[in-house]
């Protein structure tokens, strides 16, 4: 950056240029991801076909039109297969490096233990945890400020929800004390 | 004029205070879901969709729209002063947005962006306006077959016109397509592709994907980018918006002219990011000076901005005329739409009448009030972005959750979000196209539905496809689409090269 902002805002450190190991490379993600897709496809195909893409004198039966579109997908996978198997041996580069990995991870656990927690403590108190547990442990911001915005943030989603729009959450036992 | 007196009818619809009171709290929060990184239009109001199922329809929608005009303006200011495109269709006006922020003249850079989005909306609204009505009165007289051939005509041109890989955009469709159709079968009631469970017997619902697709998977990418959020203060005065104002009638052409692609663009599905590109280049090429394009020139953002919103709101006409969304957050409205019952398409002009000009209105309203609302708030919503990002990303998480539960009270449906945001984080990396799936989803069982009933008309005979001159040249024109690539290089092989002189 050539001339200097008038006022730098935010505290995320940047790491100039992130050279850490790739993880994996595109091509292998993209390869696997197409043979997914395509056991997908096989697998839908065959459902369809058990489901009748005959015709009856009704028209065609419930599973014509997806059995096709399944055919269509099979297609094109084997066709992006292809292409991957043609260009093996070319230099290919990171689906996703070392650190940026860690970095989904540390956002991507905690959703999937979010989930879970939310039938077993109630949606609020889980986003409470996630919130606070989130800005303490991996933001490294100040415990009392992460609490207190956990805090507003749940009671307002709660407000919001479950008494001025009348939409029903999971709930736990902290809200059964409460006599919701 | 018939539409002004119908205008004016919506009009009334509108002004009451409770409405206006939710147009308030829809442009801030769209305009809050812009500025967030990581969030921008479809996003924000899949995520914020919920909050309007206990609405009466033309509040929910108007709500809605309002969301969606909040987040349009809401992604100009990042894209200026931060440098980060809110959505793929900001790229362009980063361009000289940020040099101009970076030389100081931030507030004359968001002026200049504010003012073409309302500009190029306002053209767009006015087409909405005077054609949405003809368009919808005309589809009138569509059967199934003339509805399956525009589907069709849809499809391909997403196929025919992508920047993508073909297989990946035919990839995209076909797995929309498909996870459209699980669940009951509409026209015989048996039960497919469920394997036995019962939680895939509803189907699986288009908002819970969209909010993963969409909301997740950018979590995921935007913590992997880790988002430095180096930016620039900006307050508008007065002064500086009368001073972009009055050179307004210089750029006359531009703004013409990139309204004009816009709208033109928006109307073929997907068209908003190509628009964008298109007004620049073409304002690039056109200058007298195409050099000092990219170093911070205001006619860089005019150029770009009056496109990109032209053609992010004439994307609503075929989804209000015709039932066919033009872009990934069309299909998303649309699919708000469906939530109460109401079926866009030529049929709701003619039903729910009050219902339709009110949201035509509402985009009026909604334009000038989010304009002069940005103008007002930029300091306060530049401060957002002050927010860490780890405090963010959770309150997100959070967010798409509510929403995800919300639509049938389901805690498979989280489970499926999720699901949906490792797909969609996948498939943005390795560039298969997410646009196709969104629009595959939302009018996967209407296709299939207006292909199975004209063969039924026509006992199983394809030509009943070509049968007419209006069903023959839309599915004629769909596959001169879907092999555009193929027959524009045919075209180009044989024209006669120049002879070198």
């Amino acid at each position: 950056m050539s001339s200097t902002p008038d006022e730098v805002l935010g505290a995320a450190p940047q790491d100039e240029g992130d050279t850490s190991p790739a993880v994996i490379g595109r091509r292998p993600v993209e390869t696997v991801t197409l043979a997914i897709v395509l056991a997908f496809s096989v697998l839908m195909a065959w459902d369809n076909w058990r489901t009748g893409i005959a015709w009856e004198s009704t028209g065609p039966k419930a599973g014509y039109f997806p059995f096709y579109v399944s055919v269509i997908m099979a297609g094109a996978c084997l066709w992006g297969l292809a292409i991957e198997f043609m260009r093996r041996g070319t230099p290919d580069e990171p689906f996703v490096r070392r650190n940026q990995f860690r970095r989904v991870m540390q956002v991507f656990v905690p959703t999937l233990a979010f989930v879970p927690a939310t039938q077993w403590l109630g949606l609020y108190v889980s986003s409470f945890i996630l919130i606070a547990g989130f800005m303490i442990a991996i933001g490294k911001l100040k415990p009392w400020i992460s609490i207190v915005t956990a805090l507003v943030f749940s009671v307002a989603m709660f407000v919001t929800f479950e008494i001025a729009f009348d939409v029903i959450m999971p709930k736990g036992p902290l809200e059964r004390m409460l006599g919701r | 004029m018939e539409a002004f007196g119908l205008l004016a009818m919506g009009f009334k619809v509108l002004l009451t205070w409770k409405i206006l009171a939710l147009m308030m709290v829809g442009l801030t929060l769209g305009i809050f879901v812009g500025v967030l990184p990581g969030l921008g239009g479809p996003n924000g109001v899949a995520i914020l969709l919920p909050l309007t199922f206990t609405m009466d329809p033309t509040s929910a929608i108007v709500m809605l729209s309002c969301i969606y005009w909040g987040a349009l303006f809401g992604g100009a200011i990042t894209s200026i002063l931060f440098n980060i495109p809110g959505e793929a269709w900001s790229v362009a006006t980063t361009f000289d947005g940020y040099p101009m922020a970076q030389k100081g003249q931030a507030a004359e850079a968001l002026t200049a962006a504010f003012t073409s989005s309302f500009i190029g909306s306002f053209v767009a609204v006015l087409l909405i306006t005077f054609l949405a009505p003809r368009i919808a009165s005309f589809a009138l007289q569509f059967g199934p077959p003339e509805f399956f051939a525009v589907y069709l005509l849809t499809f391909c041109s997403f196929v025919g016109l992508g920047k993508e890989d073909k297989h990946k955009t035919i990839i995209s469709m076909a797995l929309g397509l498909l996870i459209a159709g699980i669940g009951m079968d509409t026209v015989s009631g048996t039960l497919r592709m469920t394997f036995g469970s019962s939680e895939l017997l509803r189907g699986v619902n288009f908002l819970v994907a969209v909010i993963g697709l969409f909301g997740i998977s950018e979590i995921l990418l935007t913590m992997e980018e880790r988002l430095a959020l180096k930016g620039h203060a900006a307050r508008i005065s007065l002064r500086v918006v009368w001073s972009v104002w009055k050179d307004l009638p210089k750029y006359w052409v531009t703004l013409v002219r990139s309204s004009f692609i816009g709208c033109w663009l928006g109307i073929t599905p997907g068209g908003a990011i190509a628009a964008s590109f298109m007004g620049y280049n073409l304002a690039k090429r056109m200058s007298k000076d195409p050099e000092s394009f990219g170093k911070g020139r205001i006619e860089g953002v005019f150029a770009p901005e009056t496109a990109a919103h032209a053609s992010g709101t004439s994307a609503l006409l075929p989804m209000l005329a015709l039932g066919i969304p033009g872009s990934g957050t069309a299909a998303i409205l649309l699919g708000g739409l469906m939530v109460w019952g109401l079926n866009p398409g030529p049929m709701l002009f003619v039903e729910h009448k009050d219902f339709v000009w009110g949201l035509i209105a509402s985009m009026y309203l909604g334009n000038v009030v989010g304009l002069v609302m940005v103008l007002t708030t930029v300091p306060i919503f530049a401060s957002v972005l002050r927010v860490p990002f780890a405090a963010i990303a959770p309150m997100i998480v959070v967010s798409c959750a509510i929403g995800a539960f919300a639509i049938q009270n389901a805690m498979f449906d989280i489970w499926l979000m999720v699901l949906f945001g490792v797909v969609g984080y996948v498939f943005k990396k390795i560039g298969i196209p997410l646009a196709p799936l969104t629009l595959a989803l939302v009018l996967g069982s209407r296709a299939e539905d207006s292909f199975r009933l004209s063969m039924i008309g026509a006992a199983g005979d394809l030509r009943v496809f070509w049968s007419n001159g209006l069903v023959g040249t839309i599915t004629t024109l769909a596959l001169v689409l879907l092999f555009w690539p193929v027959i524009a290089r045919a075209i180009r092989a044989l024209r006669p090269r120049p002879q070198p002189a």
